[in-house]
């Protein structure tokens, strides 16, 4: 199966444009075909990640141009890792889009796919230009699916989107140019194997490029001073979009972290590590103002939006503490906070549908028609994401505590538990206004089948990443060994060039 | 040459900035464009500027002009060109749901554009 790597990009792809070339075809067709190639696409993920635990780095030469002259998609256990939680959480979001969402705009369908295709493409890419091309990819897909139904909120909250965006895919290409200038190579393991032979007249440009780059992928991670689009964007997309939303911060974290363990890591000579002490405080930073935004929120999907931005803060910083036990947590972290902020997102939704007129805001309304079953779920996911013992949240936390260094401690531990506590304070304010102050008539609007299936499949893995956290924390810790294993991966790209790639 | 092609970088690249942050859908779009037309001309010259020479490497081995950059650069134009079209377009949608073409949505009046 040595095709496998490029399926997660294929098949989204040929899926994608067959559902726009039919997009007058029956419904129900349509939700079958996008359906079926999501769960194909969870299936292709768990294979890849199969593939991967035998610790070699495989690449796929696109029409067999070997590397460092052609494009490379390269498998390793982070990207294959990013593939499966995508295709989970876009599976999950898919089968509550299904339910009646999709048909509020034209187009959900197709577009869904070409932006899985591009997250994909971004998670699997070897070439630094190509990682370019994936994010406009899947930018461009966004822009549309985050303006799905339309509407006077969506339409201006799409347009800051978009032109902040633009504005940093402009310097993205910046930065791509200088470092091309100076290192004459785009392709990330070759530009790591180039790095600690420049010339100390390039330094400088090549840090500016270095720099540069950081704050593209921070604008996508919504780190710090970058994150103001992040919380009224994601409250104004629909639900099932802002819950695949939820992996397109992580893209910026997996680039950070790729980019600076991989090109700017250890081994790059006078550049090492050069970006570690700049995410480190910006993630602590994030981490601190988005426990403020989580307790002033006045609307759930708000609130929501910024608990996403305490997990961006809390992976920033695991990043900047940059040792191998970190890194392994922030990766335990990151599967359980994807999932379980996309599943909130889905459920905040879902009792927004039966509180009637007062929607997602948080204010004393009706009774909700489910208050069990919607209560139970968000009492699960509130907890996961508060970081509360037994959930997934509190375990990734722990590990994060426990890999901080002495000097590290002093600053992560007061903010990463505060930051809990402001959850954990905003949430069951959240949860008691909505269940146990509500009064009134019930609206009527019952959770269907497929809504139920989406969230809880989401939100269930809160507790199914505890139940077997210990396969789970020994695949991270091997993926975080080899990600800081530069030199494999440097010779497992470049070096095989006689005996050829799987093309 | 490359005082010259730095100059009109520079130029577009600023102009770009300042329309871009202009309280107007269409300044910023506009704005939008001429950045990425900097950026473009920016990404043409990272393989260094040549006159005369060849397109890929000849047989006489003399000076050549980097092929990559050339590439890079008709991506980013079909991307940009792209991105442009669809921020036009939805500028126009933001005018018409919004009912205003302010960034921020607010009914600016000012009495001179409104004259009709």
């Amino acid at each position: 199966m040595q095709h496998l790597i490029i399926l997660p990009v294929l098949l989204p792809l040929l899926t994608g444009v067959a559902l726009l070339i039919h997009r007058g075809g029956a419904l129900t067709l349509r939700r079958t075909a996008n359906v079926l190639s999501t769960i194909a696409l969870v299936v292709v993920g768990i294979l890849l990640v199969a593939e991967s635990t035998d610790d070699t780095i495989r690449y796929y030469a696109l029409g067999d141009w070997q590397p460092p002259f052609g494009i490379v998609l390269v498998l390793d256990r982070l990207s294959a890792l990013m593939v499966m939680i995508t295709s989970l959480l876009a599976l999950g979001s898919l089968l509550y889009a299904c339910a009646g969402d999709d048909e509020q705009g034209s187009n959900f369908h197709g577009l869904f796919q070409l932006q899985l295709m591009g997250i994909n493409g971004a998670f699997l890419t070897g070439d630094l230009f190509n990682l370019f091309v994936f994010f406009e990819v899947l930018l461009i897909a966004s822009y549309a699916l985050l303006m799905h139904g339309g509407g006077k909120a969506r339409t201006h909250a799409g347009f800051h989107y978009v032109a902040l965006n633009l504005l940093g895919s402009m310097l993205f290409l910046i930065a791509l140019g200088i470092l091309y200038g100076t290192m004459g190579t785009l392709n990330m393991a070759d530009m790591s194997a180039v790095v600690p032979t420049l010339d100390t007249a390039d330094l400088g440009l090549v840090k500016a490029g270095a720099l540069l780059l950081l704050i593209v992928f921070g604008l996508k991670a919504a780190m710090l001073p970058l994150y103001f689009w992040l919380p009224r964007a994601y409250a104004a997309a629909p639900a099932p979009v802002a819950a695949l939303f939820a992996i397109m911060t992580k893209v910026g974290i997996y680039s950070i972290i790729r980019v600076y363990t991989l090109i700017f890591g250890e081994q790059a000579g006078p550049l090492a590590n050069l970006a570690q002490p700049w995410i480190w405080w910006l993630g602590l930073a994030t981490l601190a103002l988005g426990a403020v935004g989580v307790l002033s929120a006045r609307d759930m999907r708000t609130q929501v939006a910024y608990l996403i931005l305490v997990s961006v803060g809390t992976l920033l910083a695991g990043t900047g503490m940059h040792n191998e036990a970190a890194l392994s947590a922030l990766l335990y972290y990151l599967i359980h906070t994807t999932l379980v902020s996309g599943g909130l997102f889905l459920l905040v939704d879902a009792i927004a549908q039966q509180r009637g007129k007062a929607g997602a805001r948080i204010v004393q309304s009706r009774t909700l028609t489910q208050p069990a079953t919607l209560g139970l779920l968000f009492f699960a996911g509130a907890i996961a994401m508060a970081g509360l013992p037994p959930l997934s949240g509190a375990f990734g936390k722990a590990l994060l505590l426990q890999a901080a260094t002495t000097a590290q401690q002093y600053w992560l531990w007061p903010i990463l538990l505060g930051s809990g506590l402001a959850s954990l304070i905003a949430l069951s304010r959240t949860g008691s206004t909505i269940f146990w102050r509500a009064s009134g008539e019930k609206t009527g609007i019952t959770l269907g089948p497929l809504r139920v299936t989406g969230t809880l499949m989401l939100i269930g893995c809160a507790p199914l990443m505890v139940a077997f956290a210990g396969p789970i924390t020994a695949f991270t810790q091997a993926t975080a060994a080899q990600l800081l294993d530069r030199d494999a991966y440097v010779e497992s790209i470049i070096a095989r060039d006689d005996t050829g790639g799987d093309a | 040459m490359e005082a010259l092609f730095a100059t009109t970088t520079g130029i577009l690249a600023a102009s770009g900035l300042y329309l871009a942050l202009r309280g107007r859908t269409f300044p910023v779009v506009v704005g939008l464009t001429l950045l990425s037309y900097a950026v473009n001309l920016f990404l043409f010259s990272t393989g260094g500027l040549t006159t005369d020479g060849s397109a890929v490497i000849g047989d006489g081995g003399g000076e050549y002009a980097d092929p990559l950059p050339q590439a890079l650069v008709l991506t980013a134009i079909v991307i940009g060109f792209a991105m442009t079209a669809f921020s036009v377009i939805l500028a126009m949608r933001v005018r018409g749901d919004v009912g205003s073409d302010h960034v921020n949505g607010n009914r600016v009046d000012e009495p001179r554009e409104d004259k009709s």
